[in-house]
């Protein structure tokens, strides 16, 4: 076991636990974002660098602080570790740059994008972001396009984080798509561009952090905050059946795997449930569904939080009116 | 004239050849440490040389080698660096080009001080008619009994391939290099575990430079103790230096460590002095991913002390006022060289091979490179130079390889130093559309 100190709170954790995951059992607003690090998909994190925090004490027996920041994604802890999120200006600056590198090339067209409300680029830049941008260059371009006959990707809006990239590897079962080219003209791509067909690949839709991967079956519909989510489940062959169905009055719009407060699904759902299975027959409707995570979702909170400051995690849920 | 140790023996004709390298001397470093040495003696020899990584960290060889995680009953691995892309850089190819034979019979001792049985040269992609030369060399040497099974029936038995990567400069940081090896994408990989314990094959691996490598036979034939004598401090023995630039005499070197910058670039033996009798303006000393220095704190430091070839020397004064061996590769400029040319050229390299795996130098290298590119093109604005700074520093220490941090030293030591011509290219945009504009003071006079 190891004896962990995050903003002054102290945790202890089994040895070998991220600096991450033990924020994440503090919780609260000391728990670093991710845009990248996934706890359900081996060998994502480490790659956006949103989660850096600063070790100021390595261990118990070795009182030197890291030298550089570090990823709490992918950073294991030590015990008498000492480390620093939010308490540390260091790492909200660095924090606010990082943002800032994620947005450069980013087109910036939420009012038509299906992800707006519950984008986590959103909210992250909501939270650490400029008000204006410094990048006075050409944003590079993509085609939109469509893998597979229900997922369209925008590559423009893709901010890299290799998710769908590992869903695809590990929950898909088959390595249907990856990365190509390098640097920031690397794109998601499939091998053959509609070739994914997996029964689980619709996943790659609810791991994506921003609105690079959308369900087609969804597009332009509905702005999210207009839908009322509703925890459901079906006796389902392929998957548990649990998710959670987005309605409109009485029309199921959309159906998601649950997700939990760090914004991750609690169980990836198949392709049947989530594109096909549409009408209020198909579920049972077990309550309304919490949005856990800070979210314009839960409607009229956004006005209580102040700019700049640190946001609390809400504590009053707003229940959806149907 | 300074010591050679590596690079003595090119000019005998036919040293490509086993047999003349053999009748020369060569492999005798084989024979003495697989008969009389242990693997344990023959890394405290290494040791005891003090010599320092030759592929840019300069992190003590020794000290990596005795990381190496010997607990498990796992396969070791050895991986020589031959993925030598840094612009400067060109010593390692000169070496394998020429003296094949002394780089397999350092990797040989090298394995068998480690206890691996399998090596690996991962050789960039455009080094493609090298493979040929070290094929061969291996060749002969397996045919001669230094290679394959029971070595000089010392009961040890090594392998060595070539595999040639597919020309990613990413792909010579140890990680990416052995994803790459592994036949996946050339991506760094998130550190710990470092390659000591989990490398290829998550394998306990050592990942070395070629030149580095090299250099283990003469130091086992030579001794430790003897090799670390040359030099000063804690940069001993020779090293390579690929001079490039605006000088008389560019090539390849070895020099001792410890001569100073002022006798490397002027002597006769060396680089020659300054094309065309021009004034130096500035120098890169260890590649392009190193700090540039100015005119005056080439030759002496901030303290006015002799700046030396060494990796203290050159390090003195910190990011302030010093910049780094690094590999060893020295490009010159002299007065007529524009630095907001060259830093846009250096910004291009490390935006087209960013990996793009971490975000701030996927997206920044992107961003400094256009942004010169404008200032380098008559539309800059005057803000812009302190965005660059401010661009540059958001990178640094921010990623997951020192990509990132090779990217912005560059960009950052340029403007700390030569502010003036950023502002002057802003300023006066008619006047550096002509090719030539490096010198501004000259472009003073009417
Ligand atoms: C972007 C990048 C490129 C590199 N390229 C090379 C290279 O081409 N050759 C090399 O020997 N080391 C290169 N290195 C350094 C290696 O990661 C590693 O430190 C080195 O091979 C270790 O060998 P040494 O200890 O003998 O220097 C590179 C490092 C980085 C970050
Ligand atoms: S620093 Fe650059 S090259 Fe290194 S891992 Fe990050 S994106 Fe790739
Ligand atoms: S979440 Fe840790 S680096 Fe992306």
């Amino acid at each position: 076991m190891a004896k962990v100190t995050i903003d002054n709170h102290v945790v202890e954790v089994p040895d070998g636990t991220t600096i991450l995951q033990a924020a994440r059992l503090i919780g609260g607003d000391i728990v670093p974002p991710t845009m990248c690090y996934y706890s359900k998909l081996e060998g994502s994190g480490g790659k956006c660098r949103t989660c850096l925090v600063k070790v100021s004490q390595s261990s118990g027996k070795d009182s030197r602080p890291m030298p550089k920041l570090v990823a709490s994604c992918s950073t294991p802890v030590a015990d008498g570790m000492v480390v620093q999120n939010i308490t540390s200006p260091e790492v909200l600056e660095a924090r606010k740059a990082i943002v800032e590198f994620l947005l450069i090339n980013h087109p910036l067209d939420c009012p038509v994008c299906d992800q707006a409300g519950e984008c986590d680029l959103q909210n992250l830049s909501y939270e650490h972001g400029l008000e204006t941008t410094r990048y006075k260059e050409e944003r590079r371009d993509y085609p939109s396009v469509d893998i597979g006959p229900y997922v369209k990707l925008h590559m423009n809006r893709c901010i890299l984080c290799y998710r769908c990239v590992y869903t695809a590897d590990q929950i898909a079962g088959k390595r249907i798509h990856g990365i190509l080219y390098r640097g920031d003209v690397a794109e998601i791509s499939t091998f053959i561009q509609n070739s994914i067909e997996n029964e689980f690949s619709g996943n790659i839709i609810d791991v994506c952090p921003v609105g690079a991967l959308t369900d087609k079956t969804f597009r332009f519909k509905s702005r999210v905050w207009f839908l009322n989510p509703f925890l459901a489940h079906r006796d389902c062959p392929t998957c548990s059946g649990k998710v959670t169905v987005w309605k409109f009055g009485k029309e199921i719009y959309r159906v998601t795997g649950r997700k939990d407060q760090f914004g991750e699904v609690d169980e990836f759902i198949c392709n049947t449930c989530r594109f096909d299975k549409k009408g209020s027959e198909d579920w049972i409707i077990e309550s309304p569904a919490n949005i856990d995570k800070q979210s314009v979702i839960s409607q009229n909170h956004y006005m209580k939080i102040k700019k700049g400051s640190i946001i609390k995690p809400l504590e009053q849920k707003t229940e959806p009116q149907d | 004239m300074g010591r050679k140790i590596l690079l003595d023996k090119i000019d005998i004709p036919g040293i490509l050849g086993f047999d003349v390298y053999r009748n020369n001397g060569g492999y005798s470093a084989v024979e003495k440490a697989l008969k009389t040495m242990s693997p344990d003696q023959v890394l405290d020899e290494v040791k005891k040389s003090g010599i320092r990584g030759r592929g840019g960290a300069g992190f003590p060889a020794g000290m990596k080698w005795s990381f190496l995680d010997r607990s498990t009953n796992n396969p070791r691995y050895l991986i020589c660096n031959a993925d030598e892309s840094e612009p400067g850089t060109f010593k390692d190819r000169y070496l394998m080009e020429k003296l094949p034979h002394l780089l397999i019979e350092g990797l040989i001792v090298s394995s068998y001080a480690l206890g691996a049985n399998t090596c690996f040269i991962y050789i960039r992609g455009e080094f493609k008619y090298l493979v040929g030369i070290l094929e061969k060399a291996i060749f002969e040497a397996r045919k001669n009994g230094f290679i394959g099974k029971n070595i000089l029936s010392s009961g040890y038995s090594l392998d060595i391939y070539v595999h040639p990567g597919a020309g990613a400069y990413i792909c010579g940081e140890e990680t990416a290099l052995i994803e790459s090896l592994e036949g996946k994408r050339g991506n760094p990989r998130i550190k710990p575990p470092f390659p000591a314990s989990k490398g290829l094959y998550q394998c306990p691996t050592v990942v070395n430079n070629v030149e580095t490598l090299a250099s283990i036979g003469p130091i086992i034939i030579m001794g430790g103790e003897e090799y670390a004598k040359i030099g000063t401090g804690k940069s001993t023995g020779t090293k390579l230096i690929s001079a490039s630039g605006h000088i008389n005499q560019p090539g390849v070197y070895e020099i001792e460590m410890g001569i100073s910058v002022e006798d490397f670039i002027y002597l006769d033996e060396y680089c020659g002095g300054i094309r065309g009798s021009k004034k130096l303006k500035a120098i890169v000393a260890g590649g392009s991913s190193v700090p540039v220095l100015p005119e005056n704190l080439v030759f002496k430091t901030a303290k006015n002390e002799t700046r030396l070839m060494t990796y203290e020397s050159l390090a003195e004064g910190g990011f302030e006022s010093g910049t780094m061996l690094g590999s060893g590769g020295l490009i010159v400029y002299d007065e007529d060289a524009c630095m907001v040319r060259n830093t846009w050229n250096f910004s291009r390299f490390y935006h087209h091979e960013s990996c793009g795996q971490c975000s701030p130098c996927r997206e920044g290298t992107g961003w400094m490179e256009k942004v010169l590119y404008r200032i380098e093109h008559g539309q800059g604005r005057i803000e812009d130079i302190d965005l660059l700074v401010n661009i540059s520093k958001n990178i640094e220490g921010n990623t997951i390889c020192p990509l990132g941090d090779a990217a912005a030293w560059p960009v950052a030591s340029a403007i700390r130093h030569f502010r003036e011509e950023f502002e002057f290219h802003v300023k006066h945009p008619e006047k550096i559309k002509n090719k030539d504009h490096g010198n501004i003071q000259k472009l003073f006079v009417p």
